[in-house]
């Protein structure tokens, strides 16, 4: 086993052993059991990392995929399956990106582990600490969706990516529903079952083409761009993976579970939820459905585009009329995703970038907009718009940080999250035709809207007197945000400055994914 | 010479996030460190620009930050005469600025990020000069707005302020969804975004018309050119050092330096002339018909810019680049030195109303001198440096009818606008002047003379005002900006002179009336139609606003009732068909009985019937 290959097993083994350690520690040590899940997310950063030195180069470039550290081992000989995982230039930010939030994410749990509101009849809502001390189990959940989630990205096998996409699954339900805030049982519901019922789609749709292609290896199904696989086969195996994955982004009219999981979930939960968890969605699209399925692809990506687009218009617009804080963050991801989705839908090298470089950004900001939206509702006990205001005032910091992510958001060129939204108009427009121009000129349209929206949640929230939500006592920011968000905000000027930080390594498989 | 175009921006950006890392609240140390910071970046930007303006020489290099799919975008500057002379009057304005901030602002208690912002907003006027790239010049572009934004909402105690601010960016923002596409257009049909590329790749003719009118959306937004220009009188809600920031020489010059550095492609479009020069002649005249009305100090000079503007938007519709730069570098200097000697007038008054003004010509004589540079300068009364950029407009406009790039209409429009606008023009600043200065004292207070920090960027402008137009008499200035000759004194100078000389006449003459009185209530029913600025804030509304929150309410509502509500809906119904399954399955004894004998009987006769019919 070479040094590379070790790493790529430790990007995997160190969060779940990470896991399994927090989780065994007794109640009475819970913080003992948060920094043992600190410690892994840590290890398993640095290893991420690492990932990238010892680059022996590809081993075999023999199509779009050509990782440079790559492991294939028997796993179930009986049934055919191979433990099949690598890493090239499109999965490494990803990796990256997922280590750094779990990281995050685990020291946040160090100083706050969520209150768990406790609704009793005929009183009002009050916030109780839980019940026994549990953060613990909450950051070894969250190393256990590291895993699948790190999974799914490095997953060089279809039937492997599918094991992994299912992972998350539980962990993140049990998040939700044990840490949430007062609806949080039905939202965890929605959740878990709206994206199995797309896990379904995926299933078929794996299977498919597996038993048809002969074989799971995503290196060698996607060197042959759907090479012995018939046109009808491709498109429904096509059309099924995509649903899988439009549900998991994502893609409007498929987002519904989305704004009611990201309201309810603790706040680390919600981090994760939009800065990882989406991007198995939009991955899944670019290197599974896209990569596999290139002819499908093109047959289907007008319909592609033109829903991405309504998401962005959707999007934008409910957020414009949202009065909930955490709601509007959501429905906001639905429309930056619909801007991921459309560089994808493009299939030029300009749509794939600017998705790759988009995923990662929109990570980074909405990731530290939840963070932001999470302090803000501990201080305020509410995320109503019309309770809030006059955060200027009173935490001038904390008001500068939100105006900066919501700047951030909202696609100011300078900041990471311009790249992805300007260049997939950019992408639709080097597509031509009289749709994608339209496509390019709507998407571009809801660019201002999301300046509306975010303009209008920044005169709520930061201006204006004060809000009666801020009339009682502000705690100052802990130790533990300003080092959980001080990444993120560095990382969202930094990916803004140097879009090659993302995009740098991706030019090759991008290339050689829309070459054929 | 490259790593100094590359400080010019560099260095602002520097100190501004150095000052944004100071505490916001931060005591007289922050505030120290606060002052040092924005007026050392500035100084240090002003002396780079002087450094590449006498260097005299097409700088340019750059690098690539990344590559979306063979389609480089480069971090590159490319600094010619025209850029190197807008920067010098971005760091001479900026510094300016910066320096009377200290003393205007002395009582705000968040002064750290505020002279953040505006070095962030230098930096980001500067790149837009520097720039070689469309992509990098979209990226200063954007954070000048987002800078304005700020600033502009600044002020914590006024409650318009955050509507102002949100005005301001959202209107531009529209504008630049046709900037972004205009200029996605031009990278793509010459495969970079590299200005050098662009202006050498051969565009189809339509493409060109097309590419170019998106971009002009754009700068009617940032320059605030009719109808996109609503948000720069709202804009007044910020710090008075701020309007002077934004309208002489970043925000509102940026849209028209765009304009000026991407020329030769403007000049293959003369569809998109002929619609600038409509824009401008409308914006000119509706500027100055809405100043003449107005009784916010501030406001006047707002809606003067948006009139001046149209003078420079105006020269560049009828093919004379050179000319519209001389109106943005001399405009730059009056407009500047206006809203500064306007501060030093408030900062006495106390209000910005000129109904609580009159007779401060004694009280405060070094501001009343200043003002009256600046007013002559914009009425354009020789030999003050508005006379000869004004003239050189209107002498281009005149002399392009028959040689001009686009249709002779079109010159014929903008001359006669400059000249109807000239007259309102010298109308309004007469009628500013005298409400302010003379007359009966109006106020209740005892104004005094604002303190040397304030007084001293007010002085120093007050030279530019009044001489820089005469630097249009020099060829080596005249060939600096790409013409021959910038100053025509013969015929054609005629008509504009007759019109501030019947304008300011008209003005004296209602003013002498009754020296107490406003001489816009001449205007009559007119007045507050002018006031309202022809109540298009109005339409604006109406058109735009409503109807869009109109769509936000009806997506709200059916994202919520039939998108959420199929899934919610599928959810209960399958739990409703499990529970109707449920009951079905619970029966009392006899009926369960009589299930269970009447299942196994249908499944034997089942079976006998299969293993019969084999």
């Amino acid at each position: 086993m070479t040094a590379g290959q070790a790493l790529l097993v430790a990007t995997l083994a160190v969060p779940a052993l990470g896991a399994g350690g927090a989780a065994i520690v007794p109640a009475r040590a819970d913080r003992l059991g948060r920094l043992v899940a600190a410690a892994a997310a840590a290890l398993a950063f640095v290893v991420s990392v690492a990932l990238y030195w010892h680059r022996s180069g590809p081993t075999r470039v023999t199509g779009p995929i050509a990782p440079w550290h790559e492991l294939n081992l028997r796993w179930a000989p009986g049934l055919d399956l191979r433990f099949h995982i690598g890493i090239d230039g499109i999965s490494y930010p990803l990796v990256v990106l997922t280590a750094l939030l779990t990281l995050i994410c685990c020291i946040y749990t160090l100083w706050t582990v969520p209150a768990v509101e406790v609704v009793s009849r005929g009183a009002q809502p009050r916030s109780s600490p839980p019940p026994y001390g549990r953060g613990r189990l909450l950051a070894a959940l969250l190393l256990v969706i590291q895993v699948g989630i790190v999974g799914v990205f490095l997953a060089l096998d279809l039937v492997l990516f599918f094991v992994f996409f299912e992972i998350v699954l539980l962990p993140m339900y049990a998040v939700i529903a044990g840490w949430g805030g007062p609806a949080r049982r039905h939202a965890a519901r929605k959740f878990v079952l709206y994206t199995l019922s797309g896990s379904v789609l995926l299933l078929v749709g794996v299977f498919l083409v597996v038993t048809q292609a002969g074989t799971a290896d995503l290196v060698r199904l996607s060197a042959a761009h759907g090479a012995g696989l018939s046109s009808g086969l491709q498109f429904a195996a096509f059309v099924l993976l995509a649903l899988a994955f439009a549900v998991k982004s994502p893609l409007w009219p498929l987002h519904s579970w989305l704004p009611d999981a990201h309201t309810e979930a603790p706040t680390v939960g919600s981090v994760i939820l939009a800065g990882v968890l989406l991007k198995m969605g939009t991955y899944g699209m670019l290197r599974i459905a896209v990569g596999v399925l290139p002819d499908a692809a093109r047959r289907v990506a007008p319909v592609l585009g033109v829903l991405a687009v309504a998401a962005i218009i959707v999007g934008g617009l409910v957020c414009l009329a949202q009065t909930e804080l955490k709601r509007l963050i959501a429905y906001s991801s639905v429309g930056h995703m619909g801007f991921v989705l459309l560089g994808i839908a493009t299939l030029n090298a300009t749509g794939l970038s600017a998705a790759l470089i988009g995923n990662v950004a929109h990570g980074i900001i909405t990731g530290l907009l939840f963070f932001l939206a999470g302090a803000i509702k501990d201080r305020a006990h509410t995320g109503d718009l019309t309770q809030l205001g006059g955060l200027r005032e009173r935490m001038p910091r904390l008001a500068g940080l939100l105006g900066y992510a919501a700047i951030a958001s909202l696609g100011l060129p300078g900041l990471a999250g311009f790249w992805g939204e300007a260049f997939a108009v950019v992408a639709a427009l080097r597509h031509g035709g009289p749709l994608w121009t339209v496509l390019a000129v709507v998407a571009a349209l809801g660019g201002a809207l999301a300046a509306a929206y975010f303009l209008r949640l920044l005169r709520r929230v930061s201006h204006g007197p004060v809000g009666p939500a801020f009339a009682g006592g502000c705690p100052p920011l802990s130790a533990g945000e300003v080092l959980s968000w001080a990444p993120l905000v560095v990382l969202a000027l930094a990916v803004g400055l140097v879009p090659a930080l993302v995009l740098g390594l991706a030019h090759d498989p991008v290339m050689a994914l829309v070459a054929r | 010479m490259t790593a100094a175009a590359g400080g010019l921006p560099g260095v602002p950006l520097l100190a501004a996030l150095l000052g944004l890392l100071l505490p916001v609240r931060g005591g007289r140390r922050a505030r120290a460190a606060a002052i040092a910071l924005g007026i050392g970046g500035a100084a240090v930007a002003l002396g780079l620009a002087v450094a590449l303006a006498v260097h005299s020489g097409q700088v340019s290099g750059g690098y690539r930050i990344a590559d979306f799919g063979r389609l480089p975008v480069t971090l590159s500057v490319r600094v010619d005469a025209a850029a190197a002379l807008v920067a010098v009057a971005v760091g001479v304005v900026a510094l300016a600025v910066q320096v009377y901030s200290v003393a205007y602002l002395s009582g705000d208690d968040r002064y750290p990020p505020y002279a953040a912002q505006v070095s962030l907003f230098t930096a980001a006027m500067l790149l837009v000069v520097v720039s070689g790239d469309l992509i990098v010049l979209l990226v200063g572009w954007e954070v000048m707005g987002i800078c304005s934004y700020l600033l502009i909402g600044h002020d914590r105690t006024l409650p318009e302020a955050p509507g102002a601010a949100v005005k301001a960016f959202l209107v531009t923002r529209v504008g630049d969804v046709g900037f972004l596409i205009g200029i996605a257009l031009l990278g793509l049909s010459a495969g970079s975004f590299r200005i050098a590329d662009v202006l050498a790749a051969h565009h189809s003719p339509a493409r060109l018309t097309l590419a170019t009118l998106l971009l002009l959306a754009g700068v009617a937004g940032k320059s605030a050119q009719f109808p996109l220009h609503t948000w720069l009188p709202d804009a007044m809600a910020g710090p008075t050092p701020i309007s002077a920031l934004i309208h002489a020489a970043t925000m509102v010059a940026a849209g028209i330096y765009v304009v000026i550095r991407l020329y030769p492609l403007f000049l293959g479009a003369p569809a998109t002339l002929a619609v600038l020069g409509v824009m401008a002649s409308v914006t000119m005249l509706l500027g100055a018909l809405a100043a003449t009305a107005q009784d916010d100090i501030k406001r006047v000079l707002a809606w003067s810019t948006v009139s001046q503007i149209g003078y420079m938007a105006g020269a560049l519709a009828v093919g004379a680049a050179p000319d519209a730069l001389f109106h943005l570098l001399t405009h730059a200097a009056f407009k500047a030195l206006l809203f500064l000697s306007a501060g030093c007038v408030i900062h006495a008054v106390g209000s910005n109303s000129m109904a609580l003004m009159g007779g401060l010509r004694r009280a405060l004589p070094v501001t009343f001198w200043c003002f009256t540079v600046g007013l002559a300068a914009l009425a354009g009364v020789p030999p003050f440096a508005g006379f000869w950029s004004k003239d050189a407009v209107v002498a281009a406009a005149f002399d392009a009818r028959a040689r001009g790039p686009a249709a002779g209409w079109v010159d014929w429009l903008v001359w006669l606008a400059a000249l109807v606008t000239a007259l309102v023009t010298a109308w309004y600043a007469t009628r500013l002047w005298l409400r302010t200065f003379f007359g009966p004292a109006r106020g209740d207070g005892h104004p005094h003379e604002a303190g040397p920090v304030m007084l001293a960027p007010v002085v120093v402008l007050a030279v530019p005002a009044a001489l820089l137009g005469l630097a249009g008499l020099a060829p080596a200035f005249a060939h600096r900006l790409g013409a021959a000759a910038l100053v025509h004194v013969n015929a054609a100078t005629i008509p504009p002179l007759a019109c501030l000389v019947a304008g300011a006449l008209l003005g004296w003459a209602l003013w002498r009336r009754d020296p107490a009185a406003d001489p816009a209530l001449a205007l009559g029913r007119a007045a507050p139609v002018f006031a309202n600025a022809f109540y298009l804030d109005a339409v604006q509304h109406a058109a735009v606003v409503r109807p869009v929150l109109w769509l936000t309410a009806l997506a709200r509502r059916y994202d919520a009732s039939l998108v959420d509500g199929a899934v919610e809906a599928t959810g209960r119904r399958t739990v409703s068909m499990g529970d109707a399954v449920g009951q079905w399955h619970r029966a009392a004894l006899p009926r369960a009985a009589a299930t269970v004998l009447g299942g196994a009987l249908l499944i034997g006769l089942a079976a006998v019937l299969v293993v019969g019919a084999r």
